[in-house]
């Protein structure tokens, strides 16, 4: 069949122009499209707003100094709570930071999604969000309750990564996990969307593993599709794999100094992806020694 | 004191989960949303004996239909809640959160984002959450496991939650549905039951003084003059809490005795 979306990451990172606005799905260290974002940084783009429910997608990029601003309620490894790029990065104001509220997030991808230009929310009243973002405004509701509440601008995206399970090459994209965190709406949200997926399968077999609300992501919202096996490590991407936690802990070890992390950046992350999978085989080999 | 307890070595951390599980007692038919390890227990032990109707979740996207302990998988699954429609939820006001707090002040506003100028915080921490959504629209609480100064303070650095203060300043659309109820530490219960709603003292875990916690206050906190003790657990409920749903003492690392 034609309309082969399927594509490199190479490829896809090649479409992509500084200053450009990058949305990334996934939630904290959970189902992060890591592989794309590792050839992001084996590019020269650069000056990005990254939006995100960030984890380590923003502390790869923040450490890279990539970001010019970042759109986040959070960043955060989960089993780890404070990601240690991003409040290093925070502590040196080495970026522009939006700093929105969950909901508030989740409502500006809807309202870019649905192409309105904002949506009411009541989230953010009485909060200092009003405060650090003066760019905001409020609305009131035009009926007899005369409610003022916040006017959430919609997060339009230039592009969106996501990964998922399987996704056909046509961009039907399938999640077997128990949250489909907001990876449609990413999708929805932007001009350009690039899935990665642990495998690549037929049309006709997406529906072996799992029923049909399990196909999140539209071929209409898609642009590329890039097989990226284990392409979320060393964020979980259940049920293929879990979080790789003990990579996760030396990463975040060696993030709260610069003399480990560059020796952590020459052994993982100077290559290309099949160089840091057989780098990360090897560092488990290592442990178990 | 109630009948039937057995108040021999109860831990400082056990006096906390009963006082976390008191904040659900009347909750009814909602989410309890605990976040530490502590107000999970509570939450687990108000289910499991005087708030049976609470809906509780595994920590990640599904709801469980038994109580397992803390760490282990449930083995019933009585519903779907994935944070799209988690954070959705929170809108319906059909939840009661109990947060953490890196800052919290006498109105009850709370930081968890950044300590210092936000511009270039001193110390960056998670970012504002959820924060702002659940104050505005479901009953919040907080757990402090270690009450001292640094956390009760004048002001905060970054208002997430919204206190009473700053909603009321917010008008009416931010105190339609604005409850903050509790602040429960490893010190005693707070809460804000005062005329200008200003945090009070309203009970003493067993051991604790009102001087330590005025020592360990940054402001000046509401005392009556008479303060109440947190109640002892009942002998089932230590039961519950050791046998059942803290068997390997997880309590004891967030609260050491």
């Amino acid at each position: 069949m034609s309309r082969d979306k399927a594509m490199t990451a190479a490829e896809v990172v090649g479409r992509l122009r500084t200053g450009m606005t990058l949305g990334i799905g996934g939630w904290g260290s959970r189902r992060k499209p890591m592989a794309l974002v590792r050839a992001l940084l084996r590019s020269d783009v650069t000056d990005l707003t990254v939006v995100s429910y960030g984890g380590p997608d923003v502390g790869l990029l923040a450490a890279a100094g990539r970001i010019r601003t970042l759109v986040a309620p959070f960043a955060t490894l989960d089993s780890i709570a404070l990601e240690p790029h991003f409040t290093a990065a925070r502590q040196r104001a080495a970026f522009e930071l939006v700093e929105l509220d969950e909901a508030m997030f989740m409502w500006g991808l809807t309202a870019a999604a649905q192409r309105l230009p904002f949506l009411p929310v009541r989230a953010g009243l009485g909060s200092d969000v009003p405060r650090v973002n003066p760019r905001l405004r409020t609305v009131t509701s035009p009926y007899e309750d005369g409610e003022e509440l916040v006017a959430v601008p919609a997060l339009r995206l230039d592009a969106a990564f996501v990964h998922l399970n399987r996704a056909d090459l046509h961009g039907n994209a399938q999640y077997l996990g128990p949250d489909p965190y907001f990876d449609d709406l990413f999708c929805q949200a932007a001009d350009t969307a690039y899935v990665s997926c642990e495998r690549i399968v037929d049309t006709a077999d997406l529906l072996k593993a799992a029923g049909p609300q399990t196909l999140l992501v539209k071929r209409a919202f898609v642009t590329g599709v890039v097989q990226s096996p284990n392409g979320a490590h060393f964020t979980s991407c259940v049920p293929d794999h879990d979080r790789d936690e003990e990579f996760q802990r030396a990463y975040a070890r060696a993030a709260r100094d610069p003399e480990a992390w560059r020796a952590f950046t020459e052994r993982f992350l100077s290559g290309d992806e099949e160089a840091y999978q057989a780098a990360v085989t090897a560092f488990h080999e290592e442990r178990q020694r | 004191m109630s009948g039937g307890t057995a108040t021999t070595g109860v831990t400082r951390a056990e006096y906390c989960v009963v006082a976390c599980a008191e904040a659900w007692r009347h909750a009814g038919e909602v989410l309890a949303s605990p976040m530490g390890i502590v107000p999970t227990i509570g939450a687990r032990l108000a289910r499991l004996t005087f708030a049976p109707d609470l809906l509780l979740t595994d920590g990640e996207a599904l709801l469980i239909g038994d109580v397992p302990a803390v760490g282990e998988r449930a083995d019933v699954v009585e519903g779907w809640l994935p944070y799209r429609q988690h954070l959705a939820l929170v809108a319906t006001g059909r939840r009661h959160v109990m947060m953490g707090a890196a800052q919290i002040d006498r109105h009850g506003n709370q930081n968890i984002s950044c300590v210092g100028d936000w511009s270039r915080p001193t110390r960056q921490l998670l970012g504002v959450r959820g924060a702002p959504v659940n104050t505005l629209n479901n009953p919040t609480s907080y757990w402090v496991p270690r009450h001292s100064r640094r956390v009760f303070v004048e002001r905060v650095d970054m208002v997430c939650g919204a206190g009473f203060d700053r909603a009321a300043e917010a008008g009416p659309s931010a105190t339609r549905f604005h409850d903050v109820r509790e602040v429960i530490s490893d010190l005693g219960v707070f809460d804000f039951a005062t005329p200008d709603r200003t945090m009070r003292l309203r009970a003493l875990h067993p051991g604790v003084t009102a001087e330590q916690v005025a020592q360990a206050t940054s402001f000046a906190l509401t005392v009556p003059d008479e303060v109440p003790r947190t109640r002892e657990p009942t002998a089932a409920e230590l039961r519950l809490i050791r046998e059942v749903i803290d068997p390997k003492g997880a309590r004891d690392r967030e609260v050491p005795a």
